[in-house]
Parts: structure tokens; sequence; C-alpha cells
């Protein structure tokens, strides 16, 4: 696959952004998308994040300290589940 | 590959015996990991259970200012900005540092006199804090609805940076000197060994001559395992960010009687944050309805546009409270070579590199600054506390 092929569209992190950021060192998800910004726009990483745990993954089974036992855990998805004004918000009290 | 950034951590066990061990590497131990060994003391090794940016700083909302109450915090945050000024180019690394300056809004004319103290305190030393009229608020920040504020304060120094690049540039500095950071890599224990300690690790054991508590909110279980009682404790904080906008808001703006603050990133999101009570014990991260219902009222009550302005996330981070609103620091009575760096509550981030700088002058064996003996653990007990009541959240 060509390294420009984007991973993430929403932010425009493509495969060689992700390649780079597992060759300075970070194995996690949540690492990876602090480093890139990947889940970080309006989507939430619901396109991107399970592309860049196989990635992770794939670098943990090569080098890793448990190789072939190497999990990956998803980076914590985060409220609301779709972008929402924040007049709804400020309508609302608990329930919006 | 981007200088600055390669953080490869330190693979297998840490060393037998060093210098230094820094428990936490969150901006604090990482910033007193590189100023030690730039002073030339390289044995050290930093302890961090997680990923780097786990605990509050990677969580925070970003702000650095010299606007506050108490003339120590007030002088401290002028070197400590000075020091951020400088970052990029000593670490190497982009911050995104940006200084559009401090706008504190007062919506009771009871805040007035505070307001008015404090603004004659900085500009005594020397920053440029001025008053503002809430007309000249609102050339400053259009968007906002003026009718709701009797006066304000703005100090154009003031700014906001991007914490991430922070620490990974401190860490990769650190790292190149020799310093061993172990990620993923829990402290259970610590004993007494001489005049050292001996700490079990995840991933085995380690002597060090002198260690430092640099765990944050969680730096009361920290002492706890030398037999130290801290009176810091864990406060959740939220904060959320926005779709990103053209850049249109200079400074970061903040609503002194309830804490709202927002301001607007290098990447153009709205990043923001109010105070909301929370009964729950322990540090807790999850996301409540509760902030977004408080924030949104106040927010768009100030800035009626934003109603249309979308949240795209929220998220939590661990505020580490102190009762006075000043860090503890140095050596709790009766533990000596067990150094306190915590209770720095919401604005540890942008007083790391002024207190990491002085730390290590004061472990390397040079000055001892007056800020370690006025925040020192046995204020509490004396009763010795000068309260600081510029606190956000
Ligand atoms: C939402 C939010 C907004 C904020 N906004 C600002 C702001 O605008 N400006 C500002 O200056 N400050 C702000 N702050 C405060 C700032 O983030 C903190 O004061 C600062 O990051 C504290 O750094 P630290 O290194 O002391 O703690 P942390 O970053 O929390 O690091 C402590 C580390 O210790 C590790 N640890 C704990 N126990 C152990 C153990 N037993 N073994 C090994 N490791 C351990 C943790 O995993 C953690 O990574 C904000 C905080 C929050 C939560």
């Amino acid at each position: 696959m060509s390294t420009k092929a984007i991973v993430c569209r929403c932010e425009d992190v493509t495969l060689a952004d992700i390649q780079h950021t597992l060759e300075i060192g970070y194995r996690t998800v949540e690492e990876v998308k602090r480093y890139t910004g990947l889940g970080t726009g309006p989507c939430e990483g619901k396109e991107c994040m399970a592309q860049a745990a196989r990635l992770c993954l794939m670098a943990l089974r090569t080098d890793g300290p448990d190789k072939n036992d190497a999990v990956v855990e998803p980076f914590t998805s985060r409220p609301p589940v779709q972008p929402a004004p924040l007049g709804i918000f400020a309508r609302g009290d608990e329930e919006p | 590959m981007k200088p600055g950034h390669e953080i490869v951590p330190t693979q297998g066990a840490p060393r037998a015996e060093c210098d230094v061990a820094i428990i936490g590497g969150g901006v604090m131990g990482l910033g007193i990991a590189y100023q030690l060994a730039k002073r030339g003391i390289k044995k050290v090794v930093v302890l961090e259970r997680g990923y780097l940016a786990q605990g509050a700083s990677g969580r925070n909302g970003g702000g650095v200012r010299m606007q506050w109450s108490t003339e120590q915090n007030v002088r401290l945050m002028q070197e400590s900005i000075e020091l951020c000024a400088g970052f990029a180019q000593e670490i190497g690394v982009n911050i995104w540092f940006r200084q559009g300056g401090y706008l504190f809004l007062a919506k009771h004319e009871k805040e007035r006199a505070l307001m008015e103290r404090n603004v004659e305190l900085q500009n005594r030393c020397g920053v440029p804090t001025r008053m503002m009229a809430p007309e000249e608020a609102g050339a400053l920040v259009p968007e906002l609805d003026i009718s709701k504020i009797v006066c304000a304060c703005y100090n154009p120094k003031d700014g906001v940076l991007f914490p991430w690049p922070f620490l990974w540039g401190y860490a990769h500095q650190a790292l190149k000197r020799g310093v061993e950071v172990h990620l993923f890599t829990n402290v259970s224990a610590i004993e007494r060994d001489g005049s050292g300690f001996v700490l079990t690790t995840t991933k085995g054991r380690v002597r060090a001559e002198r260690v430092i508590n640099a765990a944050g909110a969680w730096s009361p279980e920290v002492a706890r395992l030398v037999g130290v009682e801290l009176p810091n404790h864990p406060h959740r904080h939220e904060i959320l960010s926005t779709e990103p906008l053209k850049p249109f808001l200079k400074p970061m703006v903040s609503v002194l009687s309830s804490g709202l603050y927002f301001s607007q990133s290098m990447r153009g999101e709205i990043v923001t944050g109010i105070t909301v009570d929370d009964d729950a014990k322990g540090v807790q991260l999850g996301s409540r309805l509760k902030f977004l219902t408080t924030l949104a009222k106040e927010m768009v009550s100030l800035v009626p546009r934003f109603a249309d302005l979308k949240i795209l996330r929220q998220w939590a981070g661990p505020y580490d409270v102190s009762p006075d609103g000043h860090p503890i620091l140095g050596e709790p009575p009766g533990v000596p070579g067990f150094f306190l760096a915590c209770g720095f509550v919401g604005h540890g981030f942008m007083m790391a590199p002024i207190i990491s700088k002085l730390y290590a002058e004061w472990l390397a064996g040079g000055a001892k600054h007056e800020v370690f003996e006025r925040c020192r653990l046995s204020r509490f007990a004396e009763g010795k506390m000068e309260k600081e009541s510029m606190i956000l959240g």
C-alpha cells in the first residue's frame, strides 16, 4: 500500500505518519493518537482506530516484550457520540 | 524523522543503583530528570506506570499565566513563561506557544477590588497587566456579550501551549543525556536502605540515593509507601474541545466567578473548562453530562454565538489539590532523601519549567530557592499558609 494512503480522513493522517510514530518508539493507540492527531476529528476515531490498532499490534509482534502475546487497547472513547452544539446543552439540564 | 521527538523508552529492568529515582513521568518528573541530567547528574531513573502524558500532564488546557494573587506565584510564573518562550530553542521541539494574553472577566461589582489588588501586585512585580472597562474587553473579544461583565483585566504576556510535545521534548532530552525512562512501570514499595531507598517496581528493584515523588494526583499514595501522610487530594477536572474554527480568538478568556475558561488552540479548536463540584473520592476520570450543561449555560450566556459551536469531545484529568493552592515541596520531616514535587492543583504545567529547574539546581548542590522553604509540608501543621485565590476549576 502507498505510504501516502490516508488512515484518518478527518485529520489527514497518512500511513507514513503512523509508521513514523512507530519508528520513534510509540506502541499504544493512545500514543499514536497524541502524536499524529489521529482520531481527534469529527468522527472521533470511528474510521481510523482499528487500522491504527492493527499497525501497533504488528509493531509489537515484531519487537514488543511479549511478542505473540501482545495486546493493544483502543483509545478511550469520548462523549458526545456525535459532534453536538453547545446550545443544546445550554438548554437542557441533566437530560439533553 | 523530526528531531526532538524520539523517545524510545528504556527497555528491560532499571539499573540496579541510581542517584535519583523519580516516580511519575508527567511534566514535573520529566522536567526534573532533564534538568538534573543537564547539570551532570546522569544516573537518574524515571518510573512511569503508564504511557507518557497519561496523567494530568497529557490532559490539561496548556494555559500559562503571570496573573496570580500571591507574589511568589507571580514571580515564579514570570520566569516560567520566559523559559516557555525559549523552550523550542533549548529543547528543539515546537510547543505551539502563543502569547495572546489572558483576559479575566468580573461579573460582579464585589470582584473588582480583588482584581485591582492583584493587578497592582502584578504591576509591582513588573507584569504589564491592566484593568479594562467592559467596552475595552469587548474590543479585544468582540464575540463577548459585555452586558454580562463589570470589568476585566488583561496581561498580554500570558499564553497557551500544546502540552504533549512539551513532555516529549523533556523526555527526549533526558533520554539523550542517559536518563532511563521506564514506561508501564509501577512503583509498589519503597524501603529504607542506609542513606537511600530500594524501590520495588513492575520491572524489578532499583536502589536510589534519593527519591522524588512527582506522582501528581497519586502522590499521597506514593508518600504513604514511606509512611508520610500528605494533605493534598485528587479532584476531577473536566475539559472539552470543539470543532476547529478559523483563528479569531486572541486571548485565553476566563470568568472569575464561575471558573469558566476558553482559548483557541493553534489547531483552531476552542478548548474550554469550568468549575464543577465533585463528591467522588480518589482519581476519577469519567466524563459527566453535568459538566457539559454547566459549561454550555455559562458559555452561551457570555458568547451567544457559541450556541452553534459543536463540541467534539470531553475528557477529564486529575487536579492535585493542596489545601492552600500552593505546591508541596522538599523533604517531609523524618524522611531525608525523599523529595516531594506535588500539590500543583490546576497550574502544575505552567509551573514545571521553573520548579524543575530550581529543584535540579538545589539537588545538584546549588542554591536552595526560597520556594522550597515556603512550600514545605510542615507549613500545614504550623498553620503558616498564604492562600492563592486565583485558582480556576
Ligand atoms: C483538565 C485539566 C486542565 C488543566 N489546565 C491547566 C492549565 O491550563 N495550565 C496548567 O499549568 N496546568 C493545568 N492543569 C494542571 C496540570 O495538568 C498539572 O498540574 C500537571 O500536569 C501536573 O504534572 P505532574 O507531573 O505533577 O502530574 P501528572 O502529569 O499527573 O504525572 C504523574 C504521573 O505519575 C504516575 N504515577 C502515579 N503513581 C505512580 C506509581 N506508583 N508508580 C509509577 N508512576 C506513577 C502517573 O501515571 C502520572 O503519569 C490542568 C489539569 C487538568 C486535569
